[in-house]
């Protein structure tokens, strides 16, 4: 009742390409589905760090690891946009890493897989993150300001990352047979976690309806997930990679039908049974907690500043 | 004393160039000044994005209420005078 108003208010708002400001009115539905969606986002990225920052001591070249270091540096720049944006939703910082660390939020099942090869390094740059730019790209309009201008910002960065991935898999297809041969099984290895990215078919997913209605998403996880496909699989047969379908086919209308998802395997990593679910969230609670008496020294420091200005 | 927090979010505003304004990029938690401008190069300036750099205490921004727009902006709507093209200038008159 109090909101009936309210909300054909927001609804024509929405409808009219209007985006939706931290201080204005919103369903409280639609607050919580953007602190759930934008603090996973803001996790993935944070968690992406771990499987490539493996690399970087081992990367092949001062060249390789100065690009992989930017790309890492990018990934936690591009969770603290995200965590800020959601911050303007009325939930700290501190709560948001403590859901984590909980178990109570997530982050994409993909980085849970591991990267034991330098290939993975290639494989991640140009599938992980070309499925997430896909999948960005399209958030630009999302309906949320804060949202909205933070993916602005991602997207410019991010076609970086895809790009040295691709490189990274086009010199191995270019070497002896055996980097050829890392290239292909890294391949193989990301190809179907990277479908899942986008997530359970349309019909399975259980938040799409009021996602779509308030433009919170403008595309569904299976017309995204295509338009990555359709991208892929091209840019993969150019540099010699097979596509680990064997009934994969392009259609006439340019588009390729493919395999269904194994979503056995999509369900069982996102409930926590991953490789590596338990070490990534592990990991992450120990450099938070061994950064613990950093904070303190930081806080302890600007105290003692203020007091000095306020005695002089 | 409370310390497992990530200190206070500050506002960061980008200058592209010089003579340009100051625009708001986003925001980030720095527990002083001096590391506020720092976490502000590395997060909002790693590709030569600017010149400058504001960076302003949330707490210490001061805006309009919400819901209190109209009280604030509309007295603007009637006063079309203030514009040049309320005016009748006379016809065949030049740069004006």
């Amino acid at each position: 009742m109090e909101n009936a108003k309210n909300l054909e208010e927001f609804q024509a708002k929405i409808d009219a390409e209007i985006k939706i400001e931290p201080k204005d009115w919103m369903p409280e539905e639609y607050r919580q589905h953007l602190i759930r969606q934008m603090s996973q986002h803001a996790h993935s990225e944070v968690i992406g760090m771990q499987p490539e920052g493996n690399w970087i001591t081992r990367s092949p070249s001062l060249r390789a690891r100065k690009i992989l270091m930017a790309k890492v540096q990018d990934e936690g720049g591009h969770g603290l946009y995200l965590y800020c944006a959601t911050e303007t939703l009325g939930v700290s910082r501190e709560q948001l890493i403590k859901w984590l660390h909980e178990g109570k939020a997530k982050y994409a099942s993909v980085f849970n897989y591991p990267s034991p090869t330098w290939a993975d390094m290639g494989a991640i740059g140009w599938l992980v993150d070309g499925a997430a730019i896909v999948n960005q790209v399209s958030l630009q309009r999302t309906s949320y300001g804060p949202y909205s201008r933070a993916m602005v910002r991602i997207c410019k960065e991010e076609s970086f990352h895809q790009r040295q991935g691709y490189e990274v898999m086009a010199s191995l297809m270019e070497g002896t047979s055996e980097q050829k041969k890392m290239a292909q099984e890294a391949f193989e290895r990301w190809w179907w976690p990277s479908l899942m990215m986008f997530g359970p078919h349309d019909g399975d997913s259980p938040r799409s309806s009021n996602a779509m209605k308030w433009k919170i998403k403008r595309e569904t996880n299976d017309d995204l997930r295509q338009q990555f496909i359709d991208k892929t699989i091209p840019q993969a047969e150019l540099i010699g990679l097979k596509i680990p379908d064997a009934n994969y086919k392009l259609l006439e209308n340019g588009s390729y039908e493919t395999s269904d998802i194994d979503w056995e395997e999509f369900w069982n990593v996102i409930k926590g049974n991953g490789p590596c679910n338990t070490q990534r969230i592990k990991h992450h609670a120990a450099a938070h907690d061994n950064g613990q008496w950093v904070r303190e020294a930081a806080i302890a420091y600007n105290e003692k500043k203020e007091q000095k200005l306020k005695s002089a | 004393m409370s310390t497992d927090n990530q200190g206070p979010i500050w506002e960061v505003f980008v200058q592209t160039k010089p003579g340009k304004p100051y625009k708001h990029v986003g925001s980030l938690h720095a527990y002083d000044k001096e590391m506020a401008i720092e976490n502000a190069r590395d997060l909002y300036t790693r590709r030569n994005e600017g010149t400058g750099l504001w960076l302003v205490k949330a707490e210490e921004i001061v805006s309009v209420k919400s819901g209190d727009e109209e009280s604030y902006f509309e007295p603007a709507d009637d006063k079309i005078y203030r514009h040049p093209t309320f005016y009748n200038m006379p016809d065949g008159s030049k740069h004006i």
